[in-house]
C-alpha cells in the first residue's frame, strides 16, 4: 500500500505534553517538516523558551538548546556567531518574545543576526495558568486581569511583527494563523519562506503564528480557533510585513 | 618570552585569546570597559567573534549559547553588571557549561561607585544566582598573575564544565605592570562531545538543559553538581602563606588589599613583630586548611577587605573558633593604607610583640 502521508523525521517519537486543541503540535510539526524539507535538519540548532513550549528540546530531532526567559534570541545568538554554517532557530511564546524578551528579540533583529525565530502568539501565558500578556487583547479575561484587560491601566496589545519590521537588520517578517487548513498551508509557506532566508545569509528573519489556548482561554478547540478568527486576526492583522527587496 | 609592560584590563584581554578564547560578549561598564574595548580590536585579527550586547542579561546568554556551542568563551563585567548576568550564571553551572565571567569589581551597593571594592565575594562565592551551585572563583593579586588565572581559567573551565570567576577590582584592572603569557597547556581536557554542533544525522540529539521537571531527576542532578563541587574542593584549592607557623598575628586578605597587607607586615617586621601572611588565591574553593595549619602561638587573625566583612565568614569558618579574629575594612571604593592596618595590628596586640 502507498504511503500517504508519515511524520516528519523532524521531530521525535516522543508525545508531546501540549492541551488537546492546542496548536503548538501543528507549528512544531511546520518547522521540522520545513526543516526536513530545506535539508537543514542534520546541521539544526534550535533554541527553546519557557513557556508552553519549554520542552521543544525533547520532539524537535536536532540539537537544541534550553534557554532562559525571553533570551533565546541572545542564545541563538551565540550559537551561531560560533556555527555560522549551522541552521540556527529560536521557538518562543508571547510572554516569552514580548514581554520579558523583547529587548533581546529587538536586538537580535536589529544587529541582523542570521537566524530564524518562530514566534507563537496565542495571546495569554499558558504554562503559568493563564496570566494576562502583552498580547492580550483588549477586555480578554486573564487570571491577572480578570475583569478583563484594560487599557487604561495595561495599554493595548502590542504588535511585535509590525515593530519588528521597522527595524532595518530584520529581513523577513511574516504573520500567520494556523486556524484553518489553508492557513496553515499559507504558514508553512512563510515558515519555509523564513528559513530560506537565513540559509541565504540575508539577515533575521521571524514568522508570527497566531495561536490557540482553549485550555487557559476557557472554551473548546473549535470555539478557540472561531475566537482566533473573530478577535485576534481582526487586531494582528496575517500577512508579510517585509521581505528582501521591497522597497521601503 | 619577553615581558610587556600592560594595563590589567587588556591583558585580560590578551590572556584569554592566547588561551584560545575566540568569542566575548560584553555590554559596557566601567572600571573594566579596556577589555570589551581590546576584544572588539583583537578578536576580528584572529578570526574571533566580538558582540557588544544589548544588556548584561542578553551577554551572558550570548555565553551560554557559545559555551554550549562548544566554543571557549569569555564575558566581563563590573560589579552591578555582574548581578544581572547572574541569571545566565545560575544556567550555565546548571547546564555544566565552561565559560570564563571577569568580575572588576566596583564599589557598591546599587550604582555605588566606579572606584575598586571587594563587595562581590558572596555573590561570586556562594553562586550568586538562584539555586544550589558554586563556580570556581580565582582572585588575583597582580596583574601577571591576573593573565596566568584567566588562562588557566579556561582549562579549569573545560575540565569541570563550570563557569570560572576571575574576581578583580578596579584597582587590578587598571594598573600597569609587566606581563608574560604562559600558555604550556598542562591538563589533559575532556572531548566536548555535548556541544551543539548538528547532529550531522550521525547521533541523538545533544541538549542544552538546565530543566528537570521531575524531582527525582533534578535531586539527582544536584547531587552529581554536588560530587563535582567536592572533587572542585579536593583539587583546586590555591593559597599562598607567609610566616604562619611563627607569628603571633595572622594576616589575611585576597587580591588588592592582600598586597596592602604585605606593605604592613614588611613594616610591622622592622619594628619587631612577628606578622603573618594568608593569601586565598581560589576563593571558591576556600584554602581552609591554610587557617587551620596556623601555628599555636598565634594571637589574632586579622581580616583585611574592600568591604564591610565578606571573606571573614570563610575565614571563621575555617578556623572554627581556633584563633579570635579580628577584621579591618574600607568600603565605597575607599582603599585601606598599610599604616591603617599597621595601626589596627598594634590595637589587637596591644604592644605586646
Amino acid at each position: 500500500m502507498a504511503m500517504v502521508f508519515e511524520k516528519t523525521k523532524g521531530l521525535t517519537d516522543k508525545p508531546t505534553h501540549y492541551c488537546p486543541g492546542c496548536t503548538h503540535g501543528i507549528i512544531h510539526r511546520l518547522v521540522a517538516e520545513a526543516m526536513v524539507e530545506l535539508g537543514v535538519l542534520e546541521n539544526a540548532i534550535g533554541v527553546a523558551p519557557v513557556g508552553c513550549s519549554v520542552l521543544a528540546y525533547d520532539y524537535f530531532n536536532c540539537d537544541m538548546h534550553q534557554a532562559a526567559h525571553g533570551r533565546a534570541p541572545a542564545v541563538a545568538t551565540g550559537i551561531k556567531r560560533v556555527h555560522p554554517n549551522n541552521f540556527v532557530f529560536t521557538y518562543q511564546g508571547d510572554g516569552d518574545l514580548a514581554s520579558i524578551g523583547a529587548a533581546e528579540i529587538v536586538h537580535a533583529a536589529h544587529r541582523g543576526e542570521k537566524f530564524s525565530t518562530i514566534f507563537v502568539n496565542n495571546a495569554i501565558y499558558g504554562m503559568t495558568g493563564g496570566q494576562m500578556a502583552p498580547t492580550t487583547l483588549i477586555g480578554q479575561k486573564a487570571t491577572t486581569a480578570p475583569y478583563g484587560r484594560d487599557e487604561a491601566t495595561t495599554g493595548k496589545p502590542i504588535r511585535m511583527s509590525e515593530l519588528l519590521a521597522t527595524i532595518d537588520g530584520a529581513a523577513f517578517v511574516e504573520r500567520v494563523a494556523v486556524n484553518t487548513p489553508a492557513n496553515i498551508r499559507k504558514a508553512k509557506k512563510a515558515i519555509l519562506e523564513c528559513f530560506k532566508i537565513q540559509l541565504e545569509g540575508k539577515g533575521f528573519g521571524i514568522v508570527e503564528v497566531l495561536s490557540t489556548c482553549p485550555t487557559n482561554w476557557g472554551i473548546t478547540p473549535v470555539e478557540a480557533m472561531k475566537w482566533l478568527e473573530n478577535n485576534m486576526i481582526p487586531y494582528y492583522p496575517l500577512g508579510n510585513f517585509k521581505k528582501p527587496g521591497e522597497v521601503e | 618570552m619577553t615581558k610587556v609592560l600592560m594595563k590589567g584590563n587588556e591583558a585580560v584581554g590578551a590572556a584569554a585569546i592566547a588561551a584560545g578564547c575566540r568569542y566575548f560578549f560584553g555590554y559596557p561598564i566601567t572600571p573594566q570597559n579596556e577589555i570589551p574595548e581590546y576584544m572588539s580590536r583583537e578578536l576580528g585579527k584572529v578570526g574571533g567573534v566580538f558582540v557588544q550586547a544589548e544588556s548584561e542579561v542578553a551577554a551572558i546568554n550570548m555565553v551560554y549559547g557559545a559555551a554550549g556551542s562548544g566554543a571557549r568563551v569569555m564575558t566581563s563585567s563590573s560589579s552591578p553588571g555582574i548581578a544581572l548576568k547572574q541569571e545566565g550564571i545560575s544556567y550555565i553551572a546548571g547546564a555544566e557549561l565552561p565559560c570564563v565571567i571577569v568580575d572588576m569589581m566596583r564599589g557598591g551597593p546599587g550604582l555605588g561607585s566606579i572606584q575598586p571594592a571587594q563587595g562581590d565575594y558572596f555573590l561570586a562565592t556562594r553562586g550568586g544566582g538562584n539555586g544550589d551551585y558554586r563556580m570556581l572563583v580565582l582572585a588575583p593579586a597582580d596583574v601577571q598573575e591576573l593573565v596566568d588565572l584567566v588562562i588557566e581559567g579556561f582549562d579549569l573551565a573545560d575540565l569541570y564544565r563550570t563557569p570560572v570567576m576571575i574576581l578583580g577590582d578596579g584597582m587590578i584592572g587598571q594598573m600597569m605592570e609587566p606581563v608574560e603569557f604562559k600558555t604550556e597547556n598542562k591538563k589533559e581536557l575532556p572531548a566536548k562531545d555535548w556541544a551543539t554542533v548538528g547532529t550531522g544525522g550521525k547521533r541523538k540529539p545533544n541538549i542544552i538543559n538546565s530543566l528537570y521537571l521531575q524531582a527525582e531527576d533534578l535531586e539527582q542532578h544536584n547531587i552529581k553538581l554536588q560530587a563535582k563541587f567536592a572533587k572542585m574542593r579536593e583539587n583546586e584549592k590555591r593559597v599562598e602563606t607567609y610566616n604562619t607557623k611563627d607569628a603571633d598575628i595572622v594576616l589575611t586578605a585576597y587580591g588588592t588589599t592582600s598586597r596592602i597587607a604585605k606593605t604592613a607586615i614588611a613594616k610591622l617586621e622592622k619594628e619587631g613583630y612577628k606578622v603573618g601572611l594568608i593569601r586565598p588565591i581560589s576563593l571558591y574553593p576556600f584554602p581552609n586548611e591554610a587557617y587551620e595549619e596556623i601555628g599555636e602561638n598565634t594571637k589574632a587573625v586579622l581580616t583585611i577587605e574592600m568591604s564591610s566583612g565578606q571573606m571573614i565568614d570563610d575565614v571563621r569558618l575555617s578556623l572554627n573558633g581556633k584563633v579570635p579574629t579580628y577584621f579591618y575594612g574600607r568600603t565605597g571604593g575607599m582603599v585601606p593604607s598599610p599604616e591603617e592596618i599597621v595601626n589596627k595590628v598594634k590595637e589587637i596586640l596591644g604592644g605586646d610583640k
